[in-house]
């Protein structure tokens, strides 16, 4: 019974899976040149085992700190990421608990912060890199910035509406305990706004993560999954590209299934 | 009944502050008592959010923006902040109109050639994809995990192989877009074609209508909020990918080669020019889908006013 379930689940993505491994087959017989279209140099659909071999060789064929190494380029990416991502936590949170207590920043501010969200916030990311470069910063730290930027408002909307989630009669029965603004905070909001924080937070770490590789793109980065896409892209190689591509699927992928373990670690410590 | 006098206090800050930034030349009297102004102003500001009425609504956010304008503008010129870190607004403003030539042709190539194609060739195949994925649930079921991966994966990375199938021109970009656009359109209206309700589509059945006629008459109309967040998403997500997929190579128009090119030239004023002009075409996309998801929904309880928030 357990068994036919998971056949149920897993039979239909399967079944997308090999059509769509079928008419990349197709694509890389016809669009190379022939003979051998599943294996030139340089070709415009690399085939499926080429893309695999690529893949294989960029992630194992190297040791892991050698600059041909894509775990080398993940780690780095996903580095940067993950402080970004952490900075966007802090900070989005900070301003939403502002934004709630402050009728100020609720009427002022939050309808920009909504605003924001129809900006192409990724549009600053070079700019950052090279205002932070002028001021003598480099490296992991204007990534993150950029990531930081655009995981921020996801936390932030997502927070205010946790922040509020709380019923107005357990506010009405805090207020006659005489609670102040800070017990109401902790003993009430915060906990409320639990269910809300992690789906904001696998949106932030989704775009903290495209955030750090398009950071990698300007002014020649050399190390992280943008600035290997960038070198395939200048110089034709298409197959480092495709591998660099699954690979960064892969690291996102990861990274967002992680946060859904400690989701549900969380889920099941508040039952407990 | 406190309205009026917080409001006209802000007001007559924000322009004092405003004249006197004018006035002062250089660091001075006339920027201190313009920044004495500003904190004022937000001081008065204060008291106006507090009231109720639609004048404090509407009115609340835009004098905000108008006095963070106003102490961006003192900051960078009392500091004396270097032009190459933050320009202030008036020279973001200036270039805007030395530029304003250079800018329409890069939104016509940015917003007309690549994100509005792409963007109507992605959201209509996911559509359509949904549709089907509705008629059989094996389909959906083998799309949505597929799709939810999709989601957290930085498909703007398929720029370089676009631009390699595709080449330099708009063609590669909008490819990137109809990629990015297609599967929040498909989740957003598989979604919203399960929203009519079992009694309402025995109603419907009870009425001998056709599945065309239940589609158009009932679960069409059911979708539209979904559909109306999905064109929302994809507005902004349009707008991204085509001026990301402009950072990788393209020729001399768009708002991503502005952006990279004056980036080069350490021109930060006019790439702060560009940037303002993907954020007023950014919001223009997105008010103008609110006032036809207004019209469109007037009927949803998202659309009925006089809610208050806790």
């Amino acid at each position: 019974m357990r068994m036919t379930s998971w056949l149920r689940r897993a039979l239909p993505v399967a079944a997308i899976l090999c059509s769509v491994l079928a008419v990349w087959s197709v694509a890389a017989t016809f669009a190379n040149p022939w003979p051998d279209p599943w294996w030139n140099d340089r070709p415009l659909v690399p085939s499926p085992p080429q893309v695999a071999i690529a893949t294989w060789n960029g992630v194992f064929g190297w040791p892991v700190d050698s600059p041909r190494s894509l775990v080398y380029h993940a780690a780095v990416t996903i580095e940067a990421a993950l402080a970004g991502f952490a900075l966007a936590a802090v900070l989005g949170t900070a301003l939403a608990a502002a934004i709630v207590h402050s009728r100020l920043l609720d009427r002022g501010l939050l309808p920009w912060v909504v605003v924001s969200q129809s900006v192409p916030v990724l549009a600053t990311a070079p700019m950052i890199v090279v205002v932070l470069g002028n001021l003598g910063l480099s490296g992991l730290l204007p990534k993150a910035v950029i990531s930081a930027s655009l995981a921020f408002f996801p936390v932030t909307i997502g927070m205010c509406k946790g922040l509020r989630s709380a019923q107005s009669a357990q506010m009405e029965l805090l207020r006659t305990y005489n609670a102040s603004v800070s017990q109401v905070f902790f003993k009430l909001r915060w906990p409320a706004s639990i269910p809300y924080l992690f789906p904001a937070l696998k949106v932030a770490l989704a775009l903290a993560i495209t955030g750090a590789i398009v950071g990698e793109l300007p002014t020649g980065a050399q190390a992280g999954l943008g600035a290997r896409l960038l070198i395939a892209s200048y110089n034709g190689l298409m197959l480092l590209m495709w591998a660099t591509l699954v690979v960064a699927s892969g690291t996102a992928g990861l990274a967002v299934g992680a946060l859904a373990l400690v989701e549900r670690g969380f889920a099941r410590f508040l039952r407990a | 009944m406190r309205t009026a006098p917080a409001l006209s206090g802000a007001i007559a800050a924000l322009s004092g502050a405003a004249a006197l930034a004018l006035v002062g030349p250089q660091p001075g009297p006339a920027l201190v008592l313009a920044a004495v102004c500003v904190v004022g102003g937000f001081h008065a500001l204060a008291a106006l959010a507090e009231g109720d009425g639609r004048a404090a609504e509407v009115l609340t956010p835009a004098l905000f923006a108008g006095l963070l304008l106003m102490a961006w503008e003192l900051g960078t010129r009392g500091f004396e902040v270097p032009p190459i870190l933050l320009p202030p607004p008036s020279a973001i403003g200036s270039a805007f109109w030395d530029t304003l030539d250079d800018l329409s042709l890069d939104v016509q190539y940015t917003v007309l050639y690549a994100a509005i194609p792409g963007f109507l060739t992605g959201t209509g195949l996911g559509l359509v994809a949904a549709v089907a994925a509705d008629r059989s649930p094996f389909l959906a079921r083998g799309l949505m995990p597929l799709s939810s991966f999709a989601s957290v994966i930085p498909i703007i990375g398929v720029a370089p192989v676009m631009i390699m199938w595709f080449g330099l021109g708009w063609q590669s970009k909008a490819a990137v877009v109809v990629l990015v656009t297609f599967f929040p359109a498909f989740v957003n209206m598989l979604a919203g074609l399960g929203q009519a309700s079992a009694i309402e589509r025995d109603l419907m059945a009870s009425y001998a209508a056709t599945d065309w006629q239940t589609m158009r008459k009932l679960r069409l109309p059911a979708a539209l909020p979904f559909l109306f967040a999905a064109f929302k998403i994809n507005a902004s997500l349009a707008l991204i990918a085509a001026i990301v997929a402009e950072f990788f190579a393209t020729p001399v128009h768009g708002i991503g080669f502005r952006i990279s090119a004056e980036i080069g030239r350490l021109a930060l004023d006019r790439v702060w020019a560009a940037i303002a002009v993907a954020a007023l075409v950014g919001s223009l996309s997105y008010a103008l889908l609110a006032l036809a998801e207004a019209s469109a929904t007037f009927w949803h309880p998202s659309q009925l006013s006089g809610r208050k928030r806790p």
